[in-house]
């Protein structure tokens, strides 16, 4: 990768052998090998455009949530990367590579017609559901941030939840609307014409959570909220 | 050769202008302004709208140095925007296009904002953050859409803005947002405010409560000045706009931005999103306050491409709509 030498003399070493995959909002995202695994480097970067004390103050705190809220989820047995490392002092988190994985961006993206992705649907709102119900609010939820690996697809699909630097922990219907409300956003902007899939989505998400009916109320709240829907000027 | 003539008067601009084939040939405009601590109400926007429009219409005219004979269409702002003062602007759109013998056209407001900033700096197919005192989305075109990636869920940047001008009265004139940009420039203290993004959409309630809330007990006690208020909010609402424009493109794949509405003539934002870009290989493009600002010519612009693609309005559908959204418009004319 291009970098300019003063900027190379405080990468770390690790990164040096590291091989560039991704460059995200917010950070950079390698793979490399570390104690002999394949591992997903995730390097939040210096934000340049932000005053000082914006940066450090938000890449502090995405990096300790981003953990934080993996750790919670994988012990409450919801598919997330591994966490083998952090460094805090670059910023630097070591997850395990998901190998083989496709985004289910991708995935949706290239499926011949949407009968083939109601199970994946259904199981993407099963899997918020038991998210929510652990009061973790992923923050930024797309299909960019959720893989798929492929294997046994019809019985089983597995779905993996990545990208926690926006998370935090809240058991607030309020958040959760939010945070479906990002998603829908996000989901029908992407993938245009997806609107009964997504419907499908939030009727798992509805059937899988018993605190689900709070949930909903107010996400149909947000959606009419502010000028969202009424925008003047 | 197609001559278009647009009607903006959505919020407190009313401006006329008059585009041929991608040239701007007039595009006059007056302020509605209001004293310090006051914003503008639609009955008395309205007013005066109705006040100055056909000084304006005729300057737009003799500008030009064209009759109404050689235009081909009259354009004006659906909506989204206040109701009084659409209605005003429409009525005389609706008047002289019938005195003149000549097809209408209604124009979503944001998609001329838009097509104004790809007409002037030709960006080709930029991930478009349009920011103003009513709206603040990421926008990027798929399948025959301009589509909302990101948006605010409360207010606007823009009025989160003006309204901060209010509470410590800072001047309307020009407008509060430039006062804003220059009282930052002096500003040194950075105070803490709260920041918050969530995905690609962001908030700004929340800040404005705060800052509401802080200012008079902060100035009063001397703890900063109001330079650096100013410079903190800009700081703060600036990053988080950048954050999510960053992460559309992330999302999208794109490699170009171009920044649309009032708010995107400020320079400090466009200095912060020129970096951004720079990290990662992007292009930036951004328009000066004659165009970035509510203008009768980007309602032409944007008439223009829908009256080359077969586009106009009956006289019974030429209605305006306080509730407009970017992503109900069919965008027949891109590929």
């Amino acid at each position: 990768m291009a970098q300019s030498n003063s900027l190379k003399a405080c990468v770390p070493a690790y990164l040096k052998e590291a091989q560039l995959i991704k460059q995200g909002a917010e950070a950079r995202v390698y793979r490399a090998t570390f104690l002999g695994r394949p591992v997903v480097i995730k390097e939040r970067f210096t934000k340049l455009y932000r005053h000082p004390e914006v940066d450090e103050k938000l890449t502090r705190r995405r990096t300790t949530q981003e953990v934080r809220s993996i750790l919670r989820c994988r012990r409450a047995g919801i598919n997330a990367p591994v966490v083998y490392f952090v460094d805090y002092t670059t910023h630097c988190i070591f997850l395990e590579d998901i190998v083989h994985s496709v985004s289910v961006r991708d995935h949706i993206a290239s499926a011949q017609t949407p009968q083939h992705l109601q199970a994946l649907v259904e199981k993407i709102g099963e899997v918020l559901a038991q998210m929510h119900d652990e009061d973790v609010i992923h923050g930024d939820l797309t299909t960019s941030n959720m893989l798929l690996v492929p294997g046994a697809e019809h019985q089983h699909i597995h779905l993996v939840l990545i990208d926690f630097g926006l998370s935090y922990i809240s058991a607030l219907p309020e958040d959760k609307g939010v945070d479906l409300y990002v998603l829908e956003k996000a989901f029908l902007s992407t993938h245009p014409k997806t609107e009964t899939l997504f419907e499908r989505l939030l009727k798992s998400y509805s059937a899988s959570s018993k605190k689900s009916s709070a949930v909903i109320k107010k996400l149909d709240e947000v959606r009419l909220r502010g000028r969202k829907r009424s925008m003047v000027g | 050769m197609t001559v278009v003539i647009g009607f903006e008067g959505s919020a407190n601009k009313i401006g006329v202008g008059i585009i041929r084939d991608g040239e701007v040939l007039s595009n006059p405009r007056r302020t509605y302004i209001t004293p310090p601590g006051q914003g503008f109400l639609p009955g008395e926007t309205a007013k005066h709208h109705r006040s100055v429009i056909l000084t304006v219409l005729q300057e737009a005219l003799d500008e030009a140095g064209l009759k109404s004979a050689d235009i081909d269409c009259v354009a004006y702002t659906k909506g989204p925007g206040m109701g009084a003062p659409l209605v005003t602007v429409a009525v005389v759109a609706r008047t002289v296009a019938q005195l003149w013998g000549k097809p209408l056209l209604g124009v979503n407001h944001c998609i001329g904002h838009i097509e104004m900033g790809r007409l002037i700096t030709n960006a080709q197919n930029p991930t478009v953050l349009y920011v103003s005192g009513g709206n603040t989305q990421v926008i990027a075109y798929s399948e025959r859409r301009y589509r909302i990636f990101g948006e605010t869920i409360d207010i606007a940047v823009g009025n989160c803005l003006d309204r901060f001008a209010r509470v410590i009265k800072i001047s309307n004139d020009p407008s509060p947002g430039y006062n804003i940009e220059q009282m930052a420039k002096k500003g040194t203290k950075f105070i803490e405010l709260p920041y918050t993004v969530k995905g690609m959409d962001v908030s700004f309630s929340g800040i404005l409560s705060y800052i509401e809330d802080a200012a008079h007990k902060m100035l009063s006690t001397s703890q900063c000045t109001p330079e650096d208020l100013c410079f903190s909010l800009q700081e703060t609402l600036f990053a988080m706009l950048v954050e999510i424009t960053e992460r559309a493109m992330a999302h999208c794949g794109s490699q170009e931005v171009l920044i649309v509405g009032g708010v995107g003539c400020n320079l400090r934002l466009q200095e912060m999103m020129g970096v951004m870009c720079k990290e990662r290989g992007a292009r930036i493009f951004a328009t000066d306050e004659s165009f970035c600002i509510d203008n009768g010519a980007m309602i032409a612009q944007a008439g223009w491409e829908m009256f080359r693609s077969g586009h106009i309005t009956e006289l019974s559908d030429s209605w305006i709509t306080q509730r407009y959204r970017t992503d109900e418009v069919e965008v027949t004319w891109r590929d």
